[in-house]
């Protein structure tokens, strides 16, 4: 009896220490995951002064400053005949320093100037927000990258639902050959097809257009029909009878019984094409030449080219540029968490 | 009587077929469209001489020749992207593993860390490019001050040819955590009962894992493990935005160089010949690797079924 409590003991202490090693191992990975956004986001709200200093400083602070006889001074907290004051340094001399009481600019002390310390305040700079959006036409790279995303994402919902209805629910000769092929192409490296692509949409007229990248997207695509496919086939298919003897042809049954099972494969197929097609930017960079046509990622690339040393600026269009992806993240974990199993695990 | 009957099933069956065909047309004329046509016209351009503006100039197998005999660029890309390949992608796969496997000690929490490992994961491309370029900066970026905590010198990264392959395998394991989520919902569906009983046999944690959790999530692993060369051979945004393929041209990925052929220099006909040698180095990697996967990759049918 005493044995066994002091195995179960045993038991529990383990179990205990290892949750302590997980959870410290886990909070250590967590820190330098979210480490980069942090800085990046603490960068963006700086002064282009701060946010290149070493080491980071994580909260934004500006220096304080007062104007005396017509110069910007830095205030220091330093320490005066046994107490500490607040004093401007005028002018610096190797280690030693002219500090001057802001308020009685007669008052002058001469101090070392390592004994101080500067004075700073927490200060956000909001204001590089609207500077960096205004900078370039942020607003019409934001327009042109909505009409793709909410295009595309529409064909690729439409599209690949019946597609993979067809193939989830109906018989025919060939059927099962072509569900072949379709899977194929699933591991088909997109560089096969991109020039002759690139060829006749430049010949017909659509290079420097969004068309080549939203049409495409209205003829489904392999990875999207096999998961939605894989989808549909767990709805029962004596749903399908059952509206069938009420009278539902092919389209009543899809209407009426698929669409509403199918609804949270819908909303992940929905999800995961609109992040990638935000996201994407090699498809806009070989289609898109003009500047009003650009899209959020082609834009983003040119302005790092152009404010490559204002970090403040660079960090502040990145944040803006990832805020849709995170907010959609967070709005929908659960349908991210399931289209990662169901592509992943079933597949 | 029987006669009527055959007739109505017949056309119940070709109802049926004609219903699949047209719900299935838009891929169809897709796949004709947008994949299958422009697979012939790629392999024809291969062996032709092709810049758009002049017309098309049969040469028959030259591209090829001039690629593996005359042309070190591409066999330095190819060495880049299986380089990043041989190195990153196995990094990806314990660091996941890892971590999933500390998600599924029961820890407090789960969701809050499931969330915060995988939100690097959403967030892609150019915006996630320039935020690493600035934090391998090696005056002000974090990595050099993280190295700093160990007293490590920090090298130049991005800027230094010999660290600037290891940078962009350093970013890519941010986002671990596109993998993890996978493998957590691998182990997730092992059932307990082969833990419980394992555990009555006396096993310890260390066997559990190499007896039961590893072989029953191997198809996982495989999964990811393909996913990954096909991710690698097209790897492009990063290099493009980062670093150009530089410095001295030490990250000139493939898909990158293909990129140049095709719409810097605009040889159409050369970069069509590389797309096909990349369809070509695919196929022989996942080839080898489902080969070998009936030594590695367990299937258990009863598991598979569920």
């Amino acid at each position: 009896m005493t044995a066994l409590a002091t195995t179960l003991k045993g038991i529990k202490f383990q179990r205990l220490a290892t949750q302590v090693i997980a959870l410290a191992l886990l909070a250590a990975g967590s820190v330098l995951v979210l480490m980069p956004m942090v800085w990046m986001l603490s960068a963006s709200l700086k002064t282009k002064e701060a946010s290149t200093l070493f080491p980071p400083q994580w909260i934004p602070r500006d220096a304080r400053t007062v104007v005396i006889d017509g110069r910007e001074c830095y205030i220091y907290a330093i320490p005066v005949e046994g107490q500490t004051r607040e004093l401007a340094l005028l002018e610096k001399k190797s280690a030693m320093g002219t500090f001057v009481n802001p308020d009685n600019p007669a008052e002058r002390y001469e101090l070392r100037v390592l004994d101080g310390r500067r004075i700073s305040d927490v200060r956000l700079h909001w204001e590089n927000y609207p500077k960096a959006l205004t900078q370039v036409p942020f607003g019409k790279y934001l327009v042109n990258s909505l009409t793709v995303v909410v295009t595309t994402t529409i064909g690729v919902l439409v599209s690949c639902t019946f597609v993979a209805y067809g193939f989830a629910r109906f018989r025919a000769k060939g059927l099962g050959m072509l569900f072949l092929v379709l899977l194929s192409t699933i591991m088909l490296p997109a560089q096969v097809t991109l020039i002759p692509q690139f060829v006749v949409f430049s010949k017909i007229g659509w290079y420097d257009t969004l068309l080549p990248l939203i049409i495409p997207a209205f003829f489904a695509n392999a990875w999207d029909v096999f998961l939605l496919r894989q989808y549909i086939m767990t709805v029962p298919l004596e749903l399908d009878d059952a509206a069938r003897i009420d009278g539902c042809g092919p389209l009543g049954i899809l209407r009426h019984i698929i669409l509403p099972q199918a609804a949270p494969a819908l909303a992940t197929v929905a999800i995961f094409h609109s992040l990638w097609a935000w996201n994407d930017f090699f498809y806009p960079l070989i289609y898109l030449q003009s500047k009003e046509k650009w899209t959020v990622a082609l834009g983003l690339q040119s302005f790092q080219a152009l404010y490559s040393r204002n970090l403040t600026l660079l960090m502040a269009a990145s944040t803006v540029a990832m805020l849709p992806c995170i907010l959609i993240f967070f709005f929908a974990q659960r349908l991210f968490i399931q289209g990662v199993v169901i592509s992943g695990i079933k597949g | 009587m029987e006669a009527v009957k055959k007739r109505r099933t017949i056309s119940l069956a070709r109802h049926e077929a004609i219903w699949a065909y047209v719900l299935i047309s838009p891929w169809i004329v897709g796949f004709i469209l947008f994949t299958g046509g422009p697979m012939i016209a790629s392999f024809v351009f291969s062996l032709s001489r092709y810049d758009i503006a002049k017309p098309l100039q049969l040469i028959g197998f030259l591209n090829y020749a001039k690629l593996f005999t005359d042309d070190p660029q591409f066999w330095h890309s190819l060495q880049v992207t299986l380089t990043y390949a041989i190195i990153a992608i196995p990094l990806g796969l314990v660091a996941g593993l890892a971590l999933a496997l500390l998600l599924n000690t029961k820890v407090a929490g789960i969701a809050v860390w499931r969330t915060v490992f995988y939100m690097p994961s959403v967030v892609s491309g150019v915006a996630v490019s320039i935020l690493w370029m600035y934090i391998f900066n090696p005056r002000f970026g974090i990595i050099n001050w993280i190295l700093g905590w160990f007293n490590v010198k920090g090298p130049g990264w991005l800027a230094d040819p010999q660290w600037a392959l290891p940078a962009l395998i350093v970013m890519s394991l941010w986002s671990v955590g596109g993998g993890m989520i996978i493998y957590l919902a691998g182990l997730q569906a092992i059932p307990t009962t082969l833990y419980e009983a394992a555990t009555i046999d006396g096993a310890n944690s260390w066997q559990r894992f190499w007896r039961i959790s590893l072989p029953l999530i191997t198809p996982v692993i495989f999964y990811n493990l393909v996913i990954g060369i096909i991710g690698t051979f097209q790897y492009f945004t990063q290099a493009y935005v980062m670093t150009d393929g530089g410095p001295a041209e030490a990250t000139l990925f493939y898909n990158l160089y293909l990129y140049r052929n095709a719409f810097r220099y605009h040889q159409m006909g050369y970069a069509s010949a590389l797309a096909w040698i990349l369809l070509l180095v695919v196929l022989i990697l996942t080839t080898l690797i489902f080969r070998s996967s009936a030594a590695w990759v367990y299937y258990e049918g009863e598991l598979r079924r569920r």
